[in-house]
């Protein structure tokens, strides 16, 4: 199942220059990135692992395409996904949230009958 | 873009106001084989020239930087002019050191190096990342290699200025994180894809045994830069241009006495060329703003720009009257 979560995730994957142009949109904006890593993609697994710590004072998005290029070398078979952190009063939000890599085979999440109290039916997720 | 705008408390746009837009410029149309190009007029079309004609008019002396700078805006002309046709153009690297006495002007060339550099299109922004070893090198195991790499980052897509570079190395102490420090900078103007010119700078002597016990770090520097030390006429003329700079004047005798205060300071040792001209042309302000609070009557603009002869004199370089 092809994970869609995030901006952009109905268009073709981007290329690491269409990464760094919306890096460098977000580094104009003053928000700092951050790169996250998970082989969980449950929809309500939020917090996944961050790789390293966020990019702060940057100018240019080289140095968050190399932490990039690292990540996916250590995590070839991961999600990865760029945050892009709004700070400011009012906001203080995930601005941009982009998946930059996925693994070649995703099992993707099935759905789940459970019986609870009452007979009533309830559904879940579960990886499959 | 209204449509998409979201709603912002108070309507503040965000600390950098609207991202500029990141279209960069079309590259040049390439050429026929039997076409030509006129490497001069592309020379006087670009921002090149103005940097140039500010680095000839901005900074005195130094005739071996200024032909070193000239020939490496050449060069990037003529790849253009090159990758027009379709010839390879291979980036070249533009590494470079920096090595000469105190005050002889390697952090203001940097600066302009970044814009020459930028006019030609090698570089991306025309900045200067202004680093030392505390800023590279960490305090524990583990701690160097982000430090490094966050400064790097930080340079990316302009220039990365290592001030007093020796430091880095610490022959004495073998296992100093500061070699680390060095073999992450190499591994950075090894690859290709970086925009970044990594600029080392320091006093020659202690230069030259940086660069002995690197030999790695000293072949892929290509360009070796020196700075002398001005001569007396050289030091003049600076103290005229920063004296014109900051719209002071000297008169006729305070400028004789000014060239005579330089020869007595440069015998005296720990002169620091351009740097030791400012300071003494600083405390020529003191003393020139200290004389004219003293004085009874009401002053004009002449006054208040115009050093005399008083004011260099009183220098404890010259030796007391009396």
């Amino acid at each position: 199942m092809y994970l869609r979560s995030g901006s952009f995730s109905y268009l073709p994957e981007l290329t690491d220059d269409e990464i760094a142009a919306q890096v460098r949109y977000a580094l104009a904006n003053g928000w700092p990135l951050s790169i996250e890593y998970t082989d969980d993609p449950h929809p309500r697994n939020v917090y996944w692992e961050l790789w390293g710590l966020p990019m702060f004072d940057l100018d240019e998005p080289d140095g968050v395409l190399r932490e990039l290029t690292d990540c996916r070398a250590t995590f070839p078979h991961h999600y990865v996904r760029l945050l892009a952190y709004d700070a400011r009063l009012g906001r203080q939000t995930t601005a941009m949230s982009v998946l930059v890599q996925r693994p070649a085979d995703e099992p993707g999440l099935r759905l789940e009958r459970i019986e609870v109290s009452g007979r009533t039916q309830r559904y879940s997720f579960r990886p499959s | 873009m209204s449509g998409f705008a979201l709603h912002r408390p108070g309507g503040v746009p965000g600390p950098a106001g609207r991202p500029p837009s990141v279209h960069t410029e079309p590259p040049p149309e390439p050429l026929e084989p039997d076409a030509t190009v006129d490497l001069r007029a592309e020379v006087a079309s670009t921002q090149v020239r103005t940097v140039l004609e500010a680095l000839d008019a901005e900074l005195v002396g130094l005739g071996a930087v200024k032909l070193r700078i000239r020939e490496i805006a050449a060069l990037l002309t003529v790849d253009r002019a090159r990758a027009r046709f379709g010839l390879s153009a291979g980036k070249p690297t533009l590494h470079m050191s920096f090595t000469g006495g105190p005050g002889t002007g390697k952090t203001t060339v940097a600066l302009r190096m970044a814009e020459i550099l930028h006019a030609l299109g090698y570089l991306r922004v025309p900045r200067v990342h202004a680093v030392t070893r505390d800023d590279l090198v960490g305090q524990f195991i583990g701690h160097t290699a982000p430090r490094t790499k966050e400064a790097i980052a930080r340079a990316a897509g302009g220039v990365l200025f290592i001030d007093e570079a020796y430091y880095l190395y610490r022959a004495e102490n073998e296992r100093d994180y500061g070699q680390e420090a060095i073999e992450i900078l190499l591994q950075e103007m090894e690859s290709e894809r970086a925009s970044l010119v990594v600029i080392f700078a320091g006093y020659e002597d202690r230069m030259e045994s940086f660069f002995a016990s690197n030999p790695g770090l000293s072949s892929r520097v290509a360009h070796h830069i020196r700075f002398d030390d001005y001569d007396k006429s050289e030091l003049r003329a600076i103290a005229d241009l920063m004296l014109d700079r900051e719209q002071y004047r000297f008169t006729p005798e305070a400028r004789e006495a000014f060239g005579e205060y330089l020869d007595l300071r440069v015998s005296r040792g720990r002169f620091a060329n351009a740097r030791s001209v400012r300071n003494a042309l600083d405390r020529c302000r003191l003393r020139h703003a200290n004389r004219l609070v003293g004085l009874p009557t009401a002053l004009g603009r002449a006054e208040l720009m115009t050093l005399t002869e008083e004011d260099v004199r009183g220098s404890s370089v010259f030796p007391k009257l009396g």
